[in-house]
């Protein structure tokens, strides 16, 4: 467990444990999931802030839980006979811990948002009809349920416990996502393929997890944790590949991502918040937990395919999101993006663990980690951005929004916070964890191990592919901020903006908060991150960023002040401000029609649209996009010579999804088809089947035991 | 890259020393302190003095040395140059790029046609004289006007 | 204050000074350099700062339905731009502010600002500005691989990316401004720096023909104060490039201690390094044309494979 901590390690059948702030605010989580699923017989209006404040107290509960753990307090809890085939036990770590806090930040945010989400209207429905859509029962359950589930799976302690807790939440993420099926028909379509990937990842989670307890002989994580380094390397190998496929694909990363820019513009925008910036994180904490916990690391090439699979879904996320019109698919690209790049750090950690340079190891790790943290918190604001901007005009489509900057300031301002930090510039959060990964990156080649070819080629590859991300990434954040908020209204709906309820807009403030102390004090975070790199064995010591305004790099030269660099900015920009002000006094500002060319006066359907602000990027990468027109030419009746109107439209496909998938999609209809064959509607035979399945079973456990 | 460079020795300095000009009495150096943009609308001329203005822009004439610039939008410009009588079309455009000048600004008419129609007066595409549409505060006559007059007449507004 | 650390604030002083009032001048420079070559007289160095004093007294105009980016974007740039002046070592490698910006943060800091000319873009509500932005957040984004790459060359051996240790190592050993690696890092920030200043072959800074502009198209509706300020930025910022550059490739003369005699000399060198550079940028103007737009990000990816090969050699060479 983590060395130095006041824990309290107790092995107890049922209730009786002390109240440590840790244990406490576990059993908070579970009491308020079981009053969740009471609320169902409450009437609508006060479900749903009973649901929006059952969901903020499980985020509290979480982020208490994660902060006690991540301070040295631990715990572990066993209750046998609570799940079939095994007992549950429940173990905290600082590892643990950091997810807990991270995803129940995201839930009280979230939760808070998603009081008012729902219109008024559609309370007000007559008695004789069921309220759908997010007003539901399903939905008003699901989402404490789903907080809940989220916030314990890090507390798994053993196998069986991770899966149900696992299953749990996947199961409640589709509800969830299927929440407004009644509105519009793709989001069926969403919610199968969202249910078919999400699942064939449980099969590769449950079979290499499963193949590790065989194994290591036991099925707690600790018992795997002392057996793990002594496995023979095949077995190690291979959970280590189902492991990371089935957890890779829950995170996002190319080619398993295809369920994530099809599920999230579907669901409502606090359901998309909560997955994107908190569920996928629990992929990364699984390649962790079992990567560097409890298989104690591993050869390097392991560590070079995740580096590269991370690089691979950085650039394919950034340039998708890049082209795309629809603000919640551009967003869910965004989150394969990070979550790249957030692999390429721990890929690299792993590399450098591997080599036995510790230092670089440490701060390449806690470079991901605070990424992840700030990656959650940016990614609440923008989604709950777009929902707010969604919920006002009905809009998710780019091309049409605009204006909506003085229609809406509070959504526009925090969706410009969360645009900043997205875009990993300066004084953002997410250009710190782009600093230290950096660094972690040019300081390879002159770090204390002497390096070979491997790292001498795959490092500058990397750092290139990072700066084409962050490139690229800035390019997407500018585009989304510019066309969707500024300038004039490009269609009658975004015209009608108005700006969202109290609640939304604390449930903004909420997260736009965490990133503005994440961006001017990320060292709150990497301190307590030092604990969570001493339990992962490969790694084994604290990191080496240190310095609370100067951020400093112990071991290894290099610093970079984010507060500085902030109140600089700020300072700077107000000074100018101020004397530029009193310079100009005598000639105030004058507000003019915009310059056209003095021909007809400019419309706001003449301005730039989020495709034609892509098209240079879409001509440079259309090799790897393949974007598809649509050009139909309407011409006058009188005469073929003269037009009467153009319509253009461009798609862009996952082309990923359209190359790799049919295939697969066909296959496996091939196979139900014959698989059609044993069921030809004879209840005899379905008995039969039954009977012979059972006798060998009984055979085989006859013979192996 | 050689037949540039060879071409430059050889030909040298092109422009012809600076004219002397009587800047005493114009409005000049106190407005703009020696530098002036200078935004062209073609009104509807017949290409006779944008040719004049082209080459007392080029090596020879030198304008820029005067601190005089081309800029292409009227935001940019302190002074409006027009040539050509106003045409119907462009009455509105006209008056849209005076209006889009920031003050303080001048409008320089330039050549016959600007100021008074010259030879299309009384066309039937033709809506009037430029001081018809915008307040005019210089005017350079000729037809087509040379370019020492189009230099003299920007130098009183720019002051150098 | 102790007499080295009041010695290292002056240096900054005067660093920021020198680069806010000589700007305009380099600006000039470049041009009379041109227009000499042309056979024109040229305006005389005075110039900008004549253009400049007249655009503060003009009246300043914002198009309807602009919001509070429009009228911010021009500060906020020239804000980042001084912040990078006051931390990047140009006369002295001892700034206080040296070790608050190394070479990554500059290089974000310098997309900031275009950040903010882009948005104001945007914001016009204009096609002209939407298609300026729109083309210099794309040269910015396609460069940016290549300053990060050619950064990690040059941070190898030096084993930081902190840029007055650069400087300071290049200084010490002149093999190490000789050695294959400076030198392919050498041409491909060459590159990086023409694309982000915005100058032939990539774009043309005298042009009138909007659908041709790059970075001007973004500063169409921009008049009085603001635009003072944006041609101030546009000028900081070539200053920046240009000094940057000859500092990591020419390091003589960066004053390393903080004597007013080394002061007085780096301030000297750089002034001949810049006004050398921005002479010879200027000069090679005359004889290239602007290229096609889509042929810029192929010369960024070249430039990206030069980045590469320094890091390459930086390693196999070493």
């Amino acid at each position: 467990m983590s060395p130095g901590a006041r824990g309290h390690h107790l092995r107890v059948a049922w209730v009786e444990w002390s109240m440590s702030l840790l244990g406490l605010a576990l059993l908070v989580v579970a009491f308020a999931a079981a009053l969740s699923v009471a609320s169902v017989g409450l009437p609508s209006g006060v479900r749903a802030r009973t649901s929006g404040a059952l969901t903020c107290l499980i985020g509290l509960a979480g982020v208490a839980a994660g902060a006690s753990a991540l301070l040295g307090d631990s715990l572990s809890v066993a209750a046998p006979g609570l799940l079939p085939l095994s007992s549950a036990v429940l173990s905290v770590d600082p590892l643990a811990g950091f997810f807990m806090f991270v995803v129940g930040g995201v839930a009280i945010a979230a939760g808070v948002y998603s009081v008012g989400y729902a219109h008024p209207d559609e309370d007000a429905h007559d008695g004789a009809t069921l309220p759908t859509g997010v007003s539901s029962r399903t939905v008003h359950a699901a989402l404490p349920l789903f907080a809940a589930a989220m916030v314990m799976v890090p507390a798994a302690g053993n196998v069986t416990t991770f899966l149900v807790l696992w299953e749990v939440m996947a199961l409640l993420s589709l509800l969830l996502v299927l929440a407004e099926h009644r509105a519009r028909p793709e989001v069926g379509g969403a919610g199968v393929w969202y249910a078919a990937m999400t699942h064939a990842g449980l099969v590769a989670i449950l079979l290499g997890l499963v193949a590790l307890a065989t194994a290591a002989g036991t099925e707690s994580f600790a018992g795997m944790r002392e057996a793990g380094p002594g496995l023979p390397s095949g077995v190690r190998t291979v959970v280590f590949l189902l492991v990371f496929a089935g957890f890779g694909s829950k995170a996002g990363l190319v080619p398993l991502h295809v369920w994530l820019p099809r599920a999230h513009p579907e669901a409502p925008s606090y359901v998309s918040a909560l997955m994107s910036a908190a569920m996928v994180n629990l992929g990364l904490y699984g390649v962790l937990r079992v990567g560097f916990d409890l298989l104690g690391g591993g050869p390097r090439w392991w560590w070079v395919l995740v580096l590269a699979v991370g690089a691979l879904s950085a650039l394919y996320g950034v340039l998708q999101a890049s082209v795309a019109t629809d603000l919640k698919r551009l967003l869910a690209y965004s989150t394969t993006e990070n979550l790249g790049l957030i692999f390429v750090g721990v890929g690299a950690a792993g590399m450098f663990a591997a080599d036995g340079d510790s230092t670089l190891a440490g701060l390449l790790m806690a470079a991901a980690l605070l990424h992840t943290a700030n990656h959650a918190a940016f990614k609440t604001v923008l989604f709950l951005g777009a929902g707010s901007v969604l919920r006002s005009t009905g809009l998710r489509d780019l091309d049409k929004m605009g204006g909506l900057a003085r229609r809406m300031p509070v959504t526009t301002a925090l969706f410009g916070v969360g645009a900043l930090a997205a875009s990993g510039l300066p004084p953002g959060n997410g250009f710190v964890s782009e600093w230290l990964l950096l660094q972690g990156l040019i300081h390879s080649l002159s770090g204390e191990v002497e390096p070979d070819v491997v790292v001498a080629i795959a490092m500058p590859l990397a750092v290139g592919a990072v700066a084409l991300t962050a490139g690229l990434g800035v390019v997407t954040f500018v585009k989304a901020f510019g066309i969707g908020f500024l300038a004039r209204p490009r269609s009658p709906e975004a015209m009608a903006a108005s700006e969202a309820p109290g609640t939304l807009r604390a449930g903004m403030v909420l997260a736009a908060v965490g990133c503005a102390v994440l961006a001017v004090a990320p060292l709150l975070l990497v301190r307590s991150l030092d604990r969570v790199l001493l339990t992962m064995s490969p790694i084994g010591q604290e990191s080496p960023v240190h310095g609370a305004v100067m951020l400093e790099l112990s071991g290894i030269s290099g610093s970079m002040s984010p507060v500085l660099i902030a109140v600089s900015l700020a300072g700077g920009a107000a000074l100018l401000a101020l004397v530029v002000g009193r310079l100009g006094r005598r000639q105030p500002r004058r507000t003019a029609l915009v310059w056209g060319c003095g021909g007809t006066r400019l419309s706001p359907r003449m301005e730039y649209t989020a495709t034609s602000y892509a098209e240079p990027l879409t001509r440079v990468f259309d090799d790897v996009l393949r974007p598809e027109h649509d050009v139909d030419i309407t011409h006058h009746v009188e005469s073929r010579y003269l037009v009467e109107s153009v319509r253009f439209r461009q798609r862009v496909p996952d082309r990923v999804e359209a190359r790799l998938y049919p295939p697969l999609v066909a296959g496996v209809n091939w196979w139900a088809s014959v698989a059609r064959r044993l069921q030809n509607g004879s209840t005899h035979r379905y008995l039969a089947y039954g009977l012979i399945g059972l006798l060998l079973v009984l055979i085989v456990l006859g013979v192996t035991s | 890259m050689r037949g540039i460079l060879r071409k430059i020795q050889k030909v040298g300095r092109v422009a012809e020393p600076a004219l002397p000009v009587d800047l005493s009495g114009r409005q000049g150096d106190e407005m703009f302190g020696g530098s002036i943009q200078v935004r062209h609308v073609d009104a509807g001329s017949c290409n006779g003095c944008e040719v004049e203005i082209t080459s007392a822009f080029g090596p020879v004439y030198d304008l820029e040395r005067y601190g005089v610039r081309l800029v292409a939008s009227p935001r940019h410009a302190d002074v409006l140059l027009v040539t050509g009588p106003v045409t119907r079309n462009m009455v509105d455009p006209l008056r849209k790029a005076y209006e889009a000048m920031p003050a303080p600004k001048r409008v320089v008419a330039l050549g016959d046609c600007a100021r008074n129609c010259g030879v299309f007066a009384g066309g039937y595409g033709v809506h009037g004289a430029v001081g018809d549409v915008v307040p005019v505060d210089v005017e350079i006559p000729g037809c087509p006007p040379e370019p020492e007059a189009i230099i003299s007449a920007l130098r009183g507004l720019s002051g150098r | 204050m102790s007499g080295p650390a009041l010695w290292s604030v002056v240096g900054v002083v005067i660093q920021v000074l020198l680069v806010v009032l000589g700007a305009p001048l380099l600006v000039a420079l470049m041009r009379q350099v041109r227009a000499r070559l042309e056979g024109r007289a040229g305006a005389g160095l005075g110039q900008p700062w004549r253009d400049l004093r007249k655009q503060l007294r003009k009246e300043p105009i914002a198009p309807d339905g602009s919001t509070v980016v429009f009228t911010a974007a021009p500060v906020v740039a020239l804000s980042s731009a001084l912040l990078i002046v006051a931390a990047i070592p140009l006369i002295t490698t001892t700034s206080p502010l040296d070790d608050v910006a190394d070479l990554y943060a500059v290089v974000s800091l310098l997309l900031v600002g275009s950040v903010a000319m882009a948005l104001a873009g945007i914001d016009t509500g204009s096609a002209f500005g939407g298609m300026g932005s729109s083309r210099t957040i794309t040269v910015a984004a396609l460069a940016e691989p290549t300053l990060l790459v050619a950064g990690f060359a040059l941070s190898v051996r030096v084993g930081s990316s902190n840029l007055g240790s650069l400087v300071e190592h290049a200084q010490r050993a002149p093999s190490v401004v000789l050695s294959p690696a400076t030198l392919l890092a050498a041409a491909a920030l060459w590159i990086v720096v023409v694309a982000e200043a915005g100058r032939l072959p990539v774009d043309n800074p005298a042009t009138h023909l909007e659908l041709t502009m790059i970075h001007e198209a973004t500063t169409l509706e921009y008049a009085g104060r603001d635009l003072a300020l944006v041609e101030l930025g546009s000028a900081i910022r070539l200053t920046i490039l240009l000094g940057l550059w000859g500092n990591l490739f020419l390091p003589w003369g960066v004053a390393t201690t903080v004597t007013p005699g080394a002061l007085a000399l780096g301030v000297l060198v750089m002034v001949v390094k810049v006004a050398v550079l921005g002479a010879a940028l200027g000069a090679s103007e005359v004889f290239m044309a602007k290229w096609r737009l889509f042929r810029v990000p192929e010369l960024l990816a070249g430039s990206f494979l030069f980045g590469v090969l320094a890091v390459s050699s930086s390693f196999f060479l070493a």
